[in-house]
């Protein structure tokens, strides 16, 4: 760096030192404008993260069907209220479709389940064995039930670590436990680990997982056997999923039997597609953050404008001391310029110290998840240092443009 | 000697709204290297333009100045900022040092300009302190100076690029008899010394430390004569 550059930056930190409330009331718009870009990004990200990890907990490729809504007398009724979907429809879709890994169904209630004097009511779910590895349940204690419990109605079923916590004292192993559900017993055989809420902000953990044929026949007293409130499937890469979906979805109107105009009677989502609301949801918090740090911007740009032009001002006598002994305009251009950028730069700093400090205390105090990334440091860094261009250009090209006669003999 | 400074036929003609102002009226100069010149004149007789254009802050609207043989009416600011910085030294009535600023840093200003090492500017700026006799304050601010230490410190300011032509505009005005005459004796030693010397003055007894006296009046020269008593007398 030439001297001229270095001694400039240093004058400036002297001038910016010897007026502190000036500088510091200067600053605090870039200051607080960066400090909250910092923190909200860091929230954003953290909340971003926290639901790419929730949507993760889904399984890994997963497609979802549920059936369509029922229709009485020309009253549509809730998505998933029909029973179009069967169990033959999901063995089926295996067999026909080859890019599909594997495919589950499931069937599920609220009821009520007791354990000894306990009883907690909780979404009970009939499920194929295949359910479990479509979704990425695995097991705190115990293991999964078989196609041979499966095939034999077997009394048998899985926990959630919600329900554990509600119906066993800690520290009481559940498995080898009986509970009862609707006055059924049935063997604890197993405890699944804890996944935390869902994207949609449910306890993924309050659940009891029986056999399907048991649920069906022993439990819910199905009108129909073999209907299924939800079928899942998987592939064993993200990009076969739009394929897979358009297959399913061909299979699916041929079984149905529905004619070219009939709109389909169940409805097919992906992962991916729950995944991208979310986006869509971080994409409008972005746009609204960037709106928000380019009016603190200006606002503290337009205060380090204000304050140089004073500074302009009051420094008339010393600018035509420069230009006598030989500063050029570029050089008074400079010495502004990089009063700006100091001003705005140790503003950016400090924000940007602050903003840390914030996001921190926010995981501190709410518990919320931050992450600070380096990205938005270095963004807000560059944004200071151009706020401190911009705005400082016109105080600076004044100051270069005075004639240096007058500027001498100025009072 | 060679000519320093050589004006022919010079006008400066301002414009107050639609009145018209002539400051020079057609003003020749010559000046040679190693004068001692006090410039003389009432308020509005255009002394202070001559500073100006000689001091390469302004130039004519009419007529050449030659600056060691240099044109100097036909340069461009920046140009004009390089010869400034190069050949001239200003010293101002007052003062005009940089407030809040050490003695060393005022006089390091001109080479700010100049791609220079930090660590040669102050060993120069520390030589120029030591000219005019302020060694060891080099770290006090104007405000811990007296008015002719503070002058001092101005002319060690013009010093430090090794000017050709040292310009004082009223350097004495705001100083006391005693403080004045220390700054009078500086300039006339560094005229032996072989800078031109330029004064712009309206007091008597000071031009009279000159070695020439032009008197200026509405905008051109009235007399132009060598002083030759006082400055022997006092001189050493």
């Amino acid at each position: 760096m030439s001297a001229f550059i270095w001694l400039t930056i240093i004058t400036a930190l002297r001038i910016l030192s010897r007026n502190r409330m000036r500088a510091g009331l200067t600053m605090l718009g870039i200051v607080i404008g960066v400090a909250a870009v910092i923190a909200m990004v860091s929230i954003g990200e953290g909340a971003k993260k926290a639901v790419q990890a929730q949507i993760a907990t889904m399984g890994t490729n997963v497609i979802i069907i549920w059936p369509g809504a029922t229709t009485m007398s020309g009253v549509r009724g809730a998505q998933g209220g029909a029973i179009t979907l069967t169990v033959s429809d999901a063995l089926d879709l295996k067999k026909r479709i080859p890019l599909l890994s594997d495919t589950g169904w499931a069937k599920r209630e609220v009821m009520q389940i007791v354990n000894g004097n306990r009883n907690w009511n909780t979404s009970i779910n009939g499920i194929s064995p295949s359910y479990l590895t479509i979704r990425d349940w695995s097991f705190a204690s115990g293991g999964p039930f078989t196609q041979s419990d499966m095939d034999s109605a077997a009394r048998v079923a899985l926990l959630g670590q919600t329900i554990v916590d509600n119906l066993f004292d800690p520290g009481e192993e559940p498995v080898g436990a009986v509970i009862r559900i609707k006055n059924v017993p049935f063997r604890v055989i197993g405890v699944l680990a804890a996944k935390g809420q869902s994207a949609q902000g449910s306890d993924q953990d309050d659940v009891v997982f029986i056999p399907f044929s048991t649920a069906e026949r022993k439990v819910f007293g199905t009108l129909f056997l073999g209907s299924i409130g939800a079928m899942f499937a998987s592939t064993d890469r993200t990009e076969d999923l739009p394929e897979a979906v358009e297959q399913i979805r061909e299979v699916l109107r041929a079984r149905h039997r529905l004619q070219p105009e009939q709109s389909d009677d169940f409805t097919v989502k992906t992962q991916v597609d729950i995944g991208k609301v979310q986006e869509g949801t971080s994409q409008t918090l972005t746009v609204m953050l960037f709106s928000i740090a380019s009016v603190s911007l200006l606002v503290g740009g337009i205060g380090i404008m204000n304050i140089l032009l004073v500074s302009v001002t009051e420094r008339t006598r010393e600018i035509g001391v420069r230009m006598a002994v030989g500063a050029k305009r570029r050089h008074i251009v400079m010495q502004f310029l990089i009063e700006a950028m100091t001003l705005s730069l140790l503003g950016g700093a400090l924000g940007i110290v602050l903003g840390i400090v914030g996001a921190k205390l926010t995981t501190v105090i709410a518990g919320w998840p931050t992450i600070i990334s380096s990205d938005v440091i270095v963004i807000a860094f560059f944004f200071s240092l151009a706020v401190g261009l911009f705005f400082g250009l016109y105080p600076a090209n004044k100051a270069s443009r005075l004639n240096p006669i007058e500027a001498l003999r100025y009072e | 000697m060679s000519t320093l400074i050589q004006c022919d036929g010079i006008w400066k003609i301002y414009r107050i709204g639609d009145v018209e102002v002539n400051a020079l009226r057609g003003l020749s100069l010559t000046i040679e290297q190693g004068e001692f010149v006090a410039i003389m004149g009432a308020s509005g007789s255009g002394k202070s333009t001559l500073m100006n254009i000689l001091g390469c802050l302004d130039q004519p609207t009419r007529g050449h100045y030659r600056l060691n043989g240099l044109e100097v009416d036909k340069l461009r600011p920046d140009q004009l900022a390089d010869i400034r910085n190069q050949q001239i030294g200003f010293v101002f009535q007052n003062f005009n040092l940089i407030a809040r600023t050490s003695a060393l840093e005022n006089v390091q200003l001109p080479l700010f300009y100049r791609a220079l090492s930090l660590k040669e500017q102050r060993t120069r700026a520390a030589g120029a302190l030591e000219r005019v006799g302020l060694s060891g304050r080099e770290h006090h601010f104007s405000t811990q100076l007296s008015g002719g230490q503070q002058q001092r410190v101005a002319i060690a300011r013009a010093l430090i690029t090794n000017p050709s032509l040292l310009l004082a505009d009223e350097p004495t005005g705001n100083l006391d008899t005693q403080s004045s005459r220390e700054i009078m004796m500086i300039l006339d030693r560094l005229n032996r010394e072989g800078i031109t010397v330029i004064l712009v003055t309206h007091e008597a007894d000071i031009a009279a430390y000159a070695r020439r006296e032009i008197q200026i009046q509405d905008g051109q020269v009235l007399s132009d004569r060598a002083t030759t008593t006082r400055s022997q007398s006092v001189g050493v």
